[in-house]
């Protein structure tokens, strides 16, 4: 198998005594669909947070495309082609739909400070450039229709939907979505399900999951890494980790519950 | 005015550039008869250009980037004492044809230094954030204050007299114009997106590539640098400077017009800025009373309309406009 | 050494006052968390209750006395605490769920309300007043070191009421209850905590300890004015601030530490009439390095 597109080799973040994340080793490939579970506090969020450059590690390296990530900031990765959705949903309130996702696609812009101001030729077609391309997401998402909404007027689920909308538009090679099924109803899952396919297959690029719904994550995900306390105890294909016996303990039977994540 | 900053593709001279050079024109035109105007009511439409200077630039720091500056005023103070000073210097070896120029290098030097200063400020905003951002602005704008009272150079507490009268209404509203034209270009374009965005939400904003530490720093260098344009108009115009002008009460004022006119909204502020600047003229007769009614205006506003006075529809439609 | 001495002394009585202040701001923005501008003009209106209160209780207790000196803080305090009440009830409480900035302009608007209404010649007028002698003073002469009364007195009043604050806020019921609407006021209410009877207090009692420092300040000062409290109110602001806003025992040595400064740069000739820039000066570079001030905890921001 070729070189990982990301890759975690005991990856560890301590806050004071607490061991949030501890030796994570993962590898994502490029283009590969991989869901991260565990129960409550296991650390996924906060291992998100390690790739996304929102924490630093304390302890082992994060490499992706080759490169080690220590010491870069939030911004420097979705350069580097990191971007991703939050748990709690963190649009931009007061800009409109069409504007949320126009200030993600800037930083593949030739055009700064200089440009916005002095509106040469050379700006209105880049500006142009950028509504068209911003117009197309919008509509690959069914968002097209409400580009002039605020972004903090609509519905919960199309909040979700600009959200990752917005991740997208930075052009990346990964896509993190964090919990992107929570309150979702099982037809609206379902959705979301094929969703996260299509943008897979239609973007070409590797999609890391943080979800507590069984269903979406053994539905689609090629490979799952499971956490407890911050340790990764297992690691395989959905079925694989169906029948392994810790992941089994560690969520002490409760798939039955899987539905109200 | 949806078209107003709209960036239509077009000629060299076309969108928001012929708004700009439309509007310094007509400054220009309109300050060739200034003339027949009553010198009182000329003296305070200066009054009014400079107003519009001062809110629209601390616009751009409080309300489109969401942080809160109270030094304002320092800026302002920079900047009006660093062009004072060079037109007093210079003015006697410039002939009168090369006044104009000198002026204009005057006002350059003021808003470069105020931005430097400017540069200086927005480093600690890096870290720090909202109240304890406004305490370090407060404070910068006290030591300032407190330098310039002890600066001989310029006059110290007796204040910086017999500065050239070089302010004209015709200045005033053609820097005024540009002002508004940089900042609402600059706001209303996919870089400038960005400036609301790290106001909305810093870590989503950081997250979709977006450097908030050099939003933040460019907002604080642009908003000092046309403050500090602000403070030389008003040193020729008023052609005193007193370290006592520049304090804390100056930066509320300020604070209140961008308030007044809705964070953000660059038309509300510019009303809200000549309506604040026009109230005190109204409430002339009842000087005593003024700055109580000031005060209660602003507690009355914050309860009632925190939102401002002059907010409408029009930001949302003109910036989805592209 | 003897120079050093007598700034220390000076120092430590001027940052008792500032401590006492410093404890109101902080105290206001551990519950509310905003920054209580119109704190300084308690201050303010607290030295004009006083004197006001002084002649009028001149028949009854005599003055300069140690018993018409408590007489007239406690009536003073009692005022302000009502006055503070007052202002939050009117002021900040239509405004609980609003944007901090919201509060804080208001918070502005208020101080100037209160400032430019005293200054009115129908009210307080702009006119420096003498301050009435509430205790009899004494120099005493320690070797070549100049220590007055005054100054014990300021610093024995701050210890003390130090102690009982430290006492109201960690032993009593209505103290856990501030505490615990500072930690969280959501929860504290749901946990049957009413709130804005313990903001009420909270306001009170810094509003309280702010007329006592008004009064001593006064008692330092060569009158009294209504813009008297502005420059005090900024030190104790920036003391608040320098300990790790919110944090009681953090703005007791936030005060402290800038009397101090404030008197031993002001004693260095040439640099005296930069003393009120330099306070500014070492705020921001503190706040630089250590962005939550000296003894206060810095949140992580949850992602």
């Amino acid at each position: 198998m070729s070189q990982p597109l990301l890759q975690l080799d005991q990856a560890t973040i301590r806050f004071g005594g607490l061991t949030a994340v501890g030796d994570l080793s993962l590898d994502v490939h490029a283009n590969e669909l991989v869901g991260l579970i565990g129960p409550n506090g296991a650390g996924k969020t906060t291992a998100f947070n390690l790739i996304t450059g929102v924490y630093q590690t304390t302890a082992g390296t994060i490499h992706f495309g080759g490169r080690n990530i220590r010491g870069m900031k939030p911004h420097d990765l979705t350069k580097l082609g990191i971007a991703r959705t939050f748990q709690n949903i963190r649009l931009f309130s007061s800009l409109s739909v069409f504007d949320n996702v126009r200030a993600a696609t800037q930083l593949h812009r030739a055009h700064g400070i200089r440009n916005a101001l002095w509106r040469g030729i050379g700006f209105h077609r880049a500006e142009k450039e950028v509504e068209t391309q911003v117009l197309e997401l919008l509509d690959i998402f069914d968002l097209g229709r409400l580009r002039d909404e605020e972004a903090k007027s609509l519905p919960y689920g199309d909040q979700r939907r600009l959200e990752i909308v917005r991740a997208l538009a930075t052009k990346p090679k990964l896509l993190l979505l964090d919990e992107p099924a929570a309150g979702m109803n099982p037809t609206e899952k379902e959705a979301l399900m094929k969703l996260i396919k299509f943008i897979q297959t239609k973007f070409q690029i590797a999609i890391m999951l943080v979800e507590h719904d069984m269903k979406v994550v053994m539905g689609i995900c090629e490979k799952i890494a499971v956490l407890e306390y911050g340790r990764k105890i297992a690691e395989g294909t959905p079925v694989e980790i169906q029948k392994d016996p810790k992941v089994i303990a560690a969520y002490l039977g409760t798939e039955g519950e899987d539905d109200d994540a | 005015m949806p078209s107003l900053f709209n960036s239509q593709p077009s000629t060299a001279l076309g969108g928001a550039k012929r708004w700009l050079v439309a509007g310094i024109l007509l400054a220009v035109v309109v300050s060739l008869f200034s003339a027949q105007f009553n010198r009182y009511y000329l003296g305070i439409a200066i009054d009014c250009g400079i107003s519009i200077i001062l809110a629209v630039s601390l616009n751009l720091i409080n309300g489109h980037t969401g942080q809160f500056s109270l030094g304002h005023a320092g800026f302002m103070a920079v900047g009006g004492y660093s062009a004072a000073k060079l037109s007093l210097v210079c003015s006697p070896m410039v002939p009168d044809s090369l006044k104009p120029l000198l002026f204009l290098a005057a006002l350059v030097l003021g808003g470069c230094v105020a931005a430097l200063i400017g540069l200086g400020v927005g480093i600690p905003s890096l870290r720090l954030k909202g109240d304890y951002l406004a305490i370090v602005t407060l404070g910068f704008g006290e030591i300032i204050r407190v330098v310039v009272q002890n600066m001989d150079s310029v006059g110290a507490a007796s204040g910086l007299k017999g500065i050239p009268k070089y302010t004209t209404l015709g200045w005033t509203f053609a820097l005024a114009a540009i002002t508004i034209y940089v900042v609402a270009t600059l706001v209303n374009s996919t870089y400038g997106r960005g400036f609301i965005a790290v106001n909305d939400d810093e870590v989503a904003a950081s997250s979709m590539g977006i450097n908030p530490v050099r939003y933040k720093v460019t907002a604080f260098v642009i908003g000092a640098f046309f403050a500090g344009v602000a403070g030389g108009l008003y040193a020729h115009h008023k052609q005193f400077l007193s370290p006592t002008g520049f304090d804390f009460l100056k930066s509320i004022d300020i604070v209140v017009m961008v308030i007044l006119g809705g964070m953000g909204r660059t038309v509300g502020v510019i009303i809200a800025a000549i309506v604040l600047t026009l109230l005190p003229e109204v409430l002339r007769q009842f000087a005593d009373y003024r700055m109580i009614i000031y005060s209660l205006i602003i507690i009355g506003l914050m309860m009632a309309r925190p939102q401002g006075l002059f907010t409408t529809g029009w930001k949302k439609k003109g910036v989805a406009a592209v | 050494m003897e120079w050093f001495f007598q700034q220390l002394i000076n120092g430590l009585a001027l940052g008792s006052i500032y401590a006492l202040i410093a404890l109101g701001y902080t105290m206001v923005y551990g519950v509310l968390r905003f920054i209580n501008f119109a704190h300084s003009d308690v201050l303010m209106l607290g030295a004009y209750a006083a004197f006001f209160i002084a002649p009028a209780i001149q028949p009854l207790v005599p003055l300069p006395s140690l018993t018409g000196a408590l007489l007239v803080t406690l009536f003073s305090a009692l005022i302000c605490a009502g006055i503070g009440i007052l202002i939050e009830f009117l002021a900040y409480r239509p405004l609980r769920t609003r944007p901090k900035l919201t509060v804080l302009i208001t918070a502005i608007g208020v101080s100037l309300f209160i400032e430019f209404t005293c200054q009115h010649k129908a009210v307080f007028g702009a006119d420096t007043k003498p301050f009435p002698t509430l205790l009899p003073s004494t120099d005493f002469h320690l070797g070549s070191l100049l220590v007055s009364s005054n100054d014990l007195v300021v610093m024995f009043v701050t210890v003390l009421l130090l102690v009982g604050l430290w006492f109201v806020v960690q032993k009593t019921k209505v103290g856990t209850a501030m505490r615990a609407v500072s930690f969280n006021q959501q929860a504290a209410a749901l946990m049957g905590v009413n709130i804005n009877r313990i903001i009420s207090f909270t306001f009170g009692l810094g509003s309280a300890l702010a007329a006592v420092a008004g009064i001593l300040y006064a008692m330092k000062a060569p009158g009294i004015e209504p813009l008297m409290g502005v420059q005090p109110g900024i030190r104790a602001f920036i003391a608040a601030v320098l300990g790790g806003i919110g944090n009681l025992p953090g703005a007791a040595l936030g005060g402290l530490l800038l009397g101090l400064l404030e008197t031993f740069v002001g004693g260095i000739s040439g640099l005296s009439s930069y003393r009120d820039g330099i306070a500014f000066a070492i705020l921001i570079l503190i706040l630089l390095f250590k962005p939550a001030g000296l003894l206060g905890k810095s949140s992580v921001e949850k992602v």
